[in-house]
């Protein structure tokens, strides 16, 4: 499937109330993140350090990652390596089989949505239950993640007291946020307590401790991996970073870029496992160790999975999570599916402006905007370029690289402004829905000029 | 000084929809005497074929350019993000093509200018123009608060210089982004006009007559009491 971004977005965009309240939601997070951002006099300083911290740690990744898990082991814990989704899933799966546990407790991980763990131990019989609250609704929705950081944020509060009446049998028409949260937290305690094991994500890994750190607002991970006898980690490779030192530079800039927070309720460092019980962390590839050698997107690999260049994307927040195909949506998706796989997610690079924002308000200064362009030029020879875009390179690119031919076309021009509206707006010009044409000058400059009457100007 | 050559780049829009920016930009240049020649045969950058995906279509635009330019110590446009697409793509730019309002602010470094425009404005930020030129400090970026447009505008008499809420969001024009997702570029575009038409202001000017053009026609669509004008034409006021 390559479904275009443009026809799911014009979709959302009919919901013109959801569209508007969803833009100002998300443009209220990033304004957020730029106060706690002005609070830093070294903020900018802060997003140069964090760049150049994981571009030396992922070029030199075989080195921390064996640090990593030599400290990890050490410390107690067991290492899988996963080269890819599947692997990630059996090792996960042959875990929960041998201690023959029928229920999981997850808390948020996009790394497991990107390996589709959930579908496939749930194929397998196990029962798979998302504490994060925002994750537990949309699974009791059967619907992913349209936000990483948010998973809900689409969602209005009515929307999610109606489905907890069905599910959760909240009181009819009760949608205050409190009673509601109140609701989950009685529920989810009780799949804590009777969970046979809890899997984490990881925000990051610290080479020189073998630590993994889970940043969340919840407290959810730590329920998790308090209660069940097993703590399994999902971590992708290039979660790592070298020590403390250089941990501290992304914990200072993750809450800020995400919700505009100086930092998350919860920085929860599992080191090891607890008295009689077993932590396993499973340390996944699925491609990034190919995104290394790519010279025009190794960058992709120092996100932090911060959301803010989706929070402050105009067109994100105008077309929400859903109209992209990738399960990361906005600009750091658009390159992630991209290298993914071109074939399945092209439709999503018209899904840019290039305004530029976003690579403003990277914490690591990934360059997305100019990684999106570099894709468009590959969209060509993919066969995948939009056929009306490519005619009309190709026809300007004609007519451009002719003069006397654009100067003869441009004094008939004006006769557009006359054309019968019929024949200007109907469904084969995009500009004309939504906008009038401009309107051709009686004379062009060069035509002016040529005439000398710039230069008589008094 | 040596005596410089100026030559005047006219994007092939502004020279078809707008000549009036490059007619007010060749004024100010006079006014400054540095008498500006435009190179005939002039047509596009390329910017609008390379930022849907085809490079290689504005790659003999981009040598035409260089060409006729060849002989020019400086070149002056009226078009924030054609300065910043060629820049980027052609050696020997820097220093060299000029963004007006850069060129005014940056180099000729002016001071007063001579006209009245006794109205209110909204100053619109162009994506380039902010993220790229620098034109003025970007509302994502922890960076003292600066405006060239703003700066030079306020020097004009009579003049009232106001700025949209959402100071430097898109508008959605995006070039062939705006026919390749006419639903979001047009939802962009309405909400950046709702903004300016919010500060009370009679105009709304930049240094990009394209997102003025895809604004113009929104609000001409939609029948919105918007008036547009593109930056060189009030610096130039009085010229
Ligand atoms: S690309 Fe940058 S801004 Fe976007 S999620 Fe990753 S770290 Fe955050």
């Amino acid at each position: 499937m390559n479904a275009r971004h443009a026809e799911a977005a014009a979709r959302f965009i009919q919901n013109k109330a959801q569209e508007e309240w969803h833009n100002e939601t998300l443009f209220l997070v990033r304004e957020k993140r730029d106060r706690q951002a002005a609070s830093l006099p070294e903020w900018e300083q802060l997003r140069q350090l964090a760049s150049q911290i994981k571009m030396h740690t992922i070029t030199h990744l075989d080195n921390y990652l064996e640090q990593f898990a030599d400290r990890a082991e050490a410390n107690g814990a067991i290492v899988h390596w996963a080269k890819d989704a599947h692997e990630h899933n059996e090792i996960i799966y042959a875990l929960l089989r041998e201690r023959q546990v029928e229920k999981l407790v997850k808390s948020k991980s996009m790394l497991t949505e990107e390996c589709r763990l959930n579908p496939y131990l749930i194929s397998k019989g196990i029962e798979v239950v998302e504490s994060d609250l925002g994750e537990r609704i949309l699974q009791l929705m059967n619907k992913p993640p349209s936000h990483i950081v948010m998973p809900a944020i689409h969602l209005k509060r009515q929307e999610v007291g109606k489905l907890f009446e069905e599910k959760l049998q909240t009181e009819k028409g009760n949608s205050d946020p409190a009673y509601l949260a109140h609701a989950a937290r009685l529920h989810l305690r009780n799949e804590f307590l009777t969970a046979g094991a809890a899997l984490t994500g990881a925000n990051f890994g610290v080479a020189a401790t073998g630590d993994v750190v889970v940043c969340t607002n919840e407290g959810n991970a730590d329920m998790g991996a308090s209660f069940p006898k097993l703590h399994i980690v999902s971590m992708g490779i290039e979660k790592v970073t070298p020590d403390y030192k250089t941990l501290s530079v992304f914990i200072r800039l993750l809450a800020r870029s995400a919700t505009g927070q100086p930092a998350t309720a919860y920085t929860s460092h599992y080191r090891k496992p607890r008295k009689g019980c077993e932590m396993h962390i499973v340390l996944v590839d699925n491609g990034r160790s190919d995104i290394i050698g790519h010279a025009d997107h190794i960058q992709t690999l120092k996100c932090i999975r911060c959301a803010a260049c989706m929070n402050t994307c105009p067109v994100y927040r105008r077309s929400g999570g859903y109209s992209y195909t990738c399960f990361i949506p906005g600009p750091i998706g658009v390159n992630l599916g991209m290298l993914k796989s071109p074939g399945e997610y092209s439709g999503n690079v018209s899904a840019c402006s290039l305004c530029y924002s976003c690579n403003n308000v990277c914490p690591a200064k990934i360059d997305l905007a100019d990684q999106i362009y570099k894709w468009r030029q590959q969209l060509d020879s993919l066969g995948k370029a939009d056929r009306t875009k490519k005619l009309l390179s190709g026809g300007l690119r004609y007519l451009f690289a002719r003069p006397a031919l654009y100067n003869t076309a441009l004094r008939l021009a004006p006769i557009i402004n006359k054309t019968p509206r019929f024949l200007i707006y109907n469904n084969l010009n995009a500009w004309g829905k939504g906008r009038e044409l401009p309107v051709f000058a009686k004379e062009s400059f060069a035509h002016m000029w040529k005439k000398g009457k710039i230069k008589q100007h008094p | 000084m040596a005596y410089s050559k100026f030559g005047l780049f006219v994007p092939c829009y502004v020279n078809a929809l707008y000549p009036e920016a490059g007619v007010a930009t060749w004024r100010l240049l006079e006014y400054l005497g540095a008498g500006a020649e435009y190179p005939a045969g002039q047509t596009c950058c390329g910017q609008p074929m390379a930022n849907a995906g085809f490079e290689r279509e504005a790659e003999p635009l981009l040598r035409q350019f260089d060409r006729l330019f060849a002989l020019y110590d400086f070149i002056i446009t009226p078009s924030a993000s054609c300065a910043a697409f060629v820049k980027e793509h052609l050696d020997g730019m820097n220093g060299r093509l000029y963004e007006i309002c850069e060129y005014l602010h940056d180099v000729a470094k002016v001071e007063t200018l001579p006209g009245k425009f006794p109205h209110k404005v909204s100053i619109h930020n162009s994506c380039h123009g902010v993220r790229k030129l620098h034109l003025s400090s970007a509302s994502e970026q922890m960076e003292p608060r600066y405006s060239k447009l703003k700066k030079l505008l306020s020097m004009v008499e009579g003049i009232e210089v106001a700025e949209p809420a959402c100071v430097d969001e898109c508008c959605g024009f995006g070039g062939m982004f705006s026919i390749e997702e006419p639903a979001v570029s047009v939802c962009m575009g309405q909400d950046k006009l709702k903004n300016h038409l919010a500060t009370g202001a009679e105009y709304i000017t930049g240094a990009d007559s394209s997102c003025l053009m895809h604004l113009q026609g929104i609000a001409r669509r939609e029948k919105m009491p918007a008036r547009f004008i593109h930056i060189s034409q009030i610096l130039a006021a009085g010229l």
